[in-house]
Parts: structure tokens; sequence; C-alpha cells
């Protein structure tokens, strides 16, 4: 990078912000001195309008286009439901399906469970709050350095040299063979799941943890006195209080799950069957230039997440009016 | 402080989650000990497995070239060294086959300043409008903008590229002929992408803080003369600050994490592309250099850890609210 490169850079960023700051500041002058009549209406127009038209230019008009491409084949042409016929047949497409599906149970499922124990083993322990941090960190990482991470430990070297990969090593110190673990199908796709877990994991535990907290100490108390033991107490004291939080979380992990893409492209870019859904489609509609099937693959994307944001956005509405 | 807290739709988000102090007596502590020996030791090691990937890298980013791989990092202590050279290859050396991390780091901080001041500022004016401008339909269209939410990203990448290509382009150009320091591929597509991308969860809530100010407040504004303008840069702004603060941070994030949304508009070039896509090219073409992979990783690690232990209770709080986006 020359000194110059780094100047133009900074002029656009600073140029672009001022001409943003120039452009709102002008409207709020000339709004202002809009005439008596109509004023009103200025102003609205000024402080919605940027908004809807981005909103409509760019992603209620591109939905609609996406929707219509999907009929298409690569160069334009009307083809009907061709491309969902491709989807659901050919073998490979047909694995990508398979893939999200396991991705889509096993994530949400499993990151709750380690998420919910941790939460109640270190609730009102000492140094909570480093527990805490230490497993929540991974939810500040992009999903292309956790990639990263996450290929070091799978790396392999052959059988007589030393490995540098951590699980390699482990199954070395086992008197196992070293494996190549990332082109070994269908184990891989469970390694990659692995990341999205370790990902997903303190955002579960964090949450549930402050839910966890929410329920009443009477309750628990209560249950004390009557004698139950820990376990009884947990399933029928603490896991009914965090009901709510508990189905906000599995269904929040399961819409993020279903959009994965990039740890997928970092570790394998979807080769050795594991691609899914997401990294398909862009796959087909950005390197294959097989438009049509990218916006097929969209479209079931968007029908695979939209029963569960519509019931995520109930529950969460829900618990806003109780409150 | 938690009546200021941005109003999130998720219950227990008052509390501050990671921030909860221990209470209880000694002795309760004592007890809990000892009766849960087993639960300690679990979530230890949990906590070790977790932090684990993250450590290793980091310590092999610091070990020469030779030694990251031909040797496990868990031998640090048999084939001990330490050199700053990863770092400085990624970053600043200049031949053609190192990563020249450097203006990719510039980009993502270029990319994502904008990235976030763009959509806050449009959200909290719509919001405002939402919430304090009396028009026929504002409720129908709020639930409009609402309901966008669920709009996943995919389904706009490929007719947004096409508008690009065909509107933004000769702009570009124009403006590279202009000034021929900015290059005619420059940051303006990925802004408005992203800009585009953030709105409807914006806007949302950024609503609910905002229309959660006392009516009194702009009520008197407003019979006293103000403008919707006044208002809205006088009282609105500086009372919404913590919602603002929450909703940039999450923003700012997830822009500097973000991989598709790059892939698609920046045109991959070291002009405009972020950290995250060089890294995800280095994996693909260079995935066994681990001396510039590790060294390269957490240079983009950097910012986010920064952000995560500086602001966590802001973090936390922007999660919350952003988790269903994209």
């Amino acid at each position: 990078m020359t000194t110059a490169d780094l100047l133009g850079k900074i002029i656009q960023v600073v140029g672009a912000l001022a001409a943003f700051a120039l452009v709102i500041g002008l409207l709020l002058f000339l709004i202002d001195r809009a005439p008596k009549r109509g004023r009103d209406y200025w102003q609205l127009t000024f402080f919605i309008a940027p908004a809807l038209l981005l909103l409509l230019a760019g992603l209620i008009y591109p939905a609609f286009r996406t929707s219509l491409l999907a009929f298409t084949n690569s160069s334009g042409a009307y083809v009907g439901a061709e491309n969902f016929v491709w989807m659901f047949t050919q073998p490979a497409a047909l694995i990508t399906l398979g893939n999200t599906l396991i991705w889509v149970v096993v994530v949400p499922t499993i990151s709750t469970a380690i998420g919910l124990g941790y939460a109640v083993f270190i609730d009102k322990s000492r140094g909570e709050k480093y527990f805490k941090a230490l497993v929540f960190m991974p939810m500040a990482i992009s999903f292309v350095g956790a990639g990263i991470i996450w290929r070091f430990i799978y790396d392999y070297k052959s059988g007589g040299s030393d490995q540098i990969g951590l699980l390699n090593q482990i199954v070395v110190w086992l008197g196992g063979q070293p494996v190549q673990w990332l082109q070994t199908s269908p184990i891989n796709t469970f390694l990659l799941i692995i990341v999205m877990i370790w990902i997903q994991t303190g955002f579960a535990m964090v949450i549930l943890s402050a839910a966890i907290k929410g329920v009443p100490t009477e309750q628990i108390e209560a249950a004390e006195l009557d004698g139950t033991n820990a376990w009884q107490r947990f399933t029928n004291v603490t896991i009914p209080g965090i009901r709510g939080s508990l189905v906000v979380v599995i269904t929040t992990i399961s819409i993020a799950t279903l959009k994965v893409f990039d740890i997928v492209r970092t570790m394998t870019a979807g080769n050795f069957n594991t691609s899914v859904i997401a990294n398909e489609m862009y796959t087909q509609a950005f390197r294959a230039g097989e438009q049509g099937r990218g916006a097929a693959l969209a479209i079931v994307l968007f029908l695979m997440v939209l029963p569960i944001v519509i019931y995520n956005v109930r529950i969460m509405r829900k618990q806003r009016e109780i409150r | 402080m938690s009546d200021n807290v941005v109003d999130l739709p998720i219950v227990g988000t008052k509390k501050n989650a990671l921030e909860v102090v221990t209470v209880g007596t000694k002795s309760a502590r004592v007890k809990r000990r000892l009766t849960s020996r087993t639960a300690t030791v679990v979530s230890l090691v949990i906590a070790i497995l977790w932090t684990l990937p993250t450590f290793g890298l980091f310590v092999s980013s610091f070990r020469p070239a030779g030694l990251i791989t031909t040797t496990g990092w868990w031998t640090i202590l048999q084939n001990p060294g330490f050199t700053l050279d990863n770092y400085k290859e990624v970053l600043l050396s200049t031949s053609q086959s190192s990563p020249q991390l450097g203006a990719y780091f510039v980009n993502s901080l270029a990319i994502a300043i904008p990235a976030t001041i763009f959509p806050l500022v449009i959200a909290s004016m719509a919001a405002y409008a939402f919430a304090w401008i009396k028009f026929k339909g504002s409720g129908a269209l709020f639930v409009l903008v609402f309901a966008l939410q669920i709009v996943p990203l995919q389904l706009a990448l490929i007719p947004l590229l096409q508008m690009f290509t065909a509107i933004l382009k000769p702009g570009q150009e124009a403006l590279h002929q202009l000034i021929p320091m900015i290059p005619a591929q420059n940051y303006l597509p990925v802004w408005i992408a992203h800009t585009i991308f953030a709105l409807p969860l914006a806007i949302f809530l950024l609503h609910n803080f905002i229309s959660e100010i006392p009516s009194e407040v702009i009520e008197a504004a407003r019979v006293d003369g103000a403008s919707h303008g006044q208002v809205f840069f006088r009282i609105v702004l500086p009372l919404a600050v913590p919602a603002l603060a929450s909703f940039a941070i999450f923003q700012f994030l997830w822009v500097w994490n973000d991989l598709l949304v790059a892939l698609i508009f920046s045109g991959g070039t070291p002009d405009v592309a972020p950290l995250t896509q060089r890294l995800a090219e280095l994996t693909g073409t260079r995935g066994q250099d681990w001396q510039r992979l590790t060294a390269a990783a957490f240079v983009s690690l950097i910012v986010p850890l920064i952000v995560f232990f500086s602001l966590q209770r802001y973090f936390v709080r922007g999660l919350l609210a952003g988790s269903t986006k994209g």
C-alpha cells in the first residue's frame, strides 16, 4: 500500500462522511424554511424518505426480482420450476440440502445444551464473570477467523512426521493413524458443525444465565425445603422458569445456522460433500454463473427461515406485552 | 442504569448479563462449593476447551515459521522460540507473495466506520418519524419495515449487484476521472449494501427506544415552537445515546466480521476488500502457510476482541438485539 493509496482511502471516507453530513444538514435547513403550507408534510418526507427509498430499492425490489430469477436459466430464459427440480433431484444438490438439515438440528441442540449446563454450573460460583467471558469470547470472533483457528486444530501431517494439528496429535497419542479430517466425508460436516457450536454456545450461555438469575429464589428454596434434590429442582423449577428464553435461544441459533456461509467457505469451500444452502447459493450465482439456481436456493433458504423468524418474533412481542 | 438500557425485546436483558455480581453469604458459598465439585470440574473443562483453540493460534503466531509447521504449539517448552517476524511479514512486507494485510486492515476500517454511521443516522431519523410524527398509514408502514427483517440478505444479493453495475458503476468511474487518487473500484457499493441491510433492525430497535421518551418533553418543545428537526437533534438524539451506542457496536462488529457482503460487492481488490475477504483467500490459496495464517488471523481478531473486552456490556446488549439480523 503506497501513501497515495492510503490518502485516496482517507479522502474517500472523510469525503463520504462530509458529503453525508452536508446533505442531511442542507435538507434540514431547507425544510425548516419550507412554505408554511405543507411544512409538516416536507418534514415528514425528510425524516422518513431516505430509509424507505433505500429499503424499497435495496430490499423489496431485489427480493421480488430474485423470486422471478428463480424461474429462469443462466441465459435469462423462462424455464418454469426447473431450478427447483434440479435442487431436489441432483445428488450434489441433495447433499447440500441434507447437510443444511443436519446443521440446523445439531447446532441449536448441542450449543443450547452445553450453554445451559455451563450457565447452571457456574451460577453464583466464584469467578463467574471470568468463566463467562472465556466461553463468550468466540462470539466476538469472525466466522472467518474461527475457520482458521479450527483448520489449525484439524491440520494433517502424513504418518511419520510430527502433527501440528491438535486433533491428529490426540489421535496419535491414543495410538491411531492421523486422518485428513476435512477431506473425509461425512465426519467433516460434523467437524465444521463443531466450529459453529463453539461460537454459539456463548450466546446461549449468556442469555440463559440471565434467565436463570430471574427465577425467583423463593421457589427454589421452597423446593429445597420440600426435600427435592438438585436435579429435580432443575427440571421442575428452573426449566419451566426459563422456557421463554430457551425458545428464543434455540430459534435464534437455528436462524443463524440456516444462513451459515463463512465457516463452510473458509474451511472447505463446500468441497468434500460439506456444502450448505447459503454456500451453494453463492457458488451457483457468483462463481458458476447460474443465477437462476442461486435465486432458487435463496428462496428455499427464505422459506426455511420464515416460520422460525415468525415464531421468534411472536414470542418476543408476547414477552414485551407481559413486561 | 438499567432504566437507560435500550429496550430489547428479549426477557432478562435488563439485568446486565455479564456483570451480575456474585451475591450470597460466605457460608452459602462454602456450601455451594462442597455440593458441586463435579460441576466445578465440568465447567473448568468446558472453559478450557473453549479457550484452547484461540490460545493455540495465539501462541503459534509468535513462533518462527520453521517451528510452526514442524512441531505442535503444545511442545513450545521443548521447542522454544519467539519472533515477531510473522506479524511484520503479514502487515508490512510488500513482496507479491505476502498477504500485505496493511491495506486490507485500512479497508476494514474504511468500510466499517461509514457503514455504521450511515444506517445509524438514517434509521434514527426514520425511527423518530414513526414515533413522533403522526401521519396516515404510519402503523402499517412500520409493520412493513419490521417485517423486512425476515428477508435474508441472500434474497437481495443478485439483483442488487446487477443494479450497482448498471447505475453505480458510471458514477464511480466519473469520480475516478475527477479525483484520480480514488480508484474506480471504491467503497461506495459496500457502504450502501451494508446500510440497506442494517435498516430494518436499526429502525425497529431505535423506534422502541425513541418512542418511550416521555411525550411531555417532546410536546413542550413543540409548543415552544421547535421544529421537528430541532427536536430531533437537540432532544431525541442526546436522550437516545445508550440505544445508539448498543446498535453502533453491534453494527460495527457485524460489518467488520462480514464476509458475504464483502465478497459480492467489494470486487476483491486491495483497493476495497476487507480483512475477512483476504483471510478467506489466503486459506484457500496458502492453506499450509501457518506462520502467515496464524498472525493474519490475529490481526483480524484484535479489533473485535478489544471491543469485546472493553465494551462487554454494550456488546452483549447489541448482540442480543441483533441476533436475528442477516
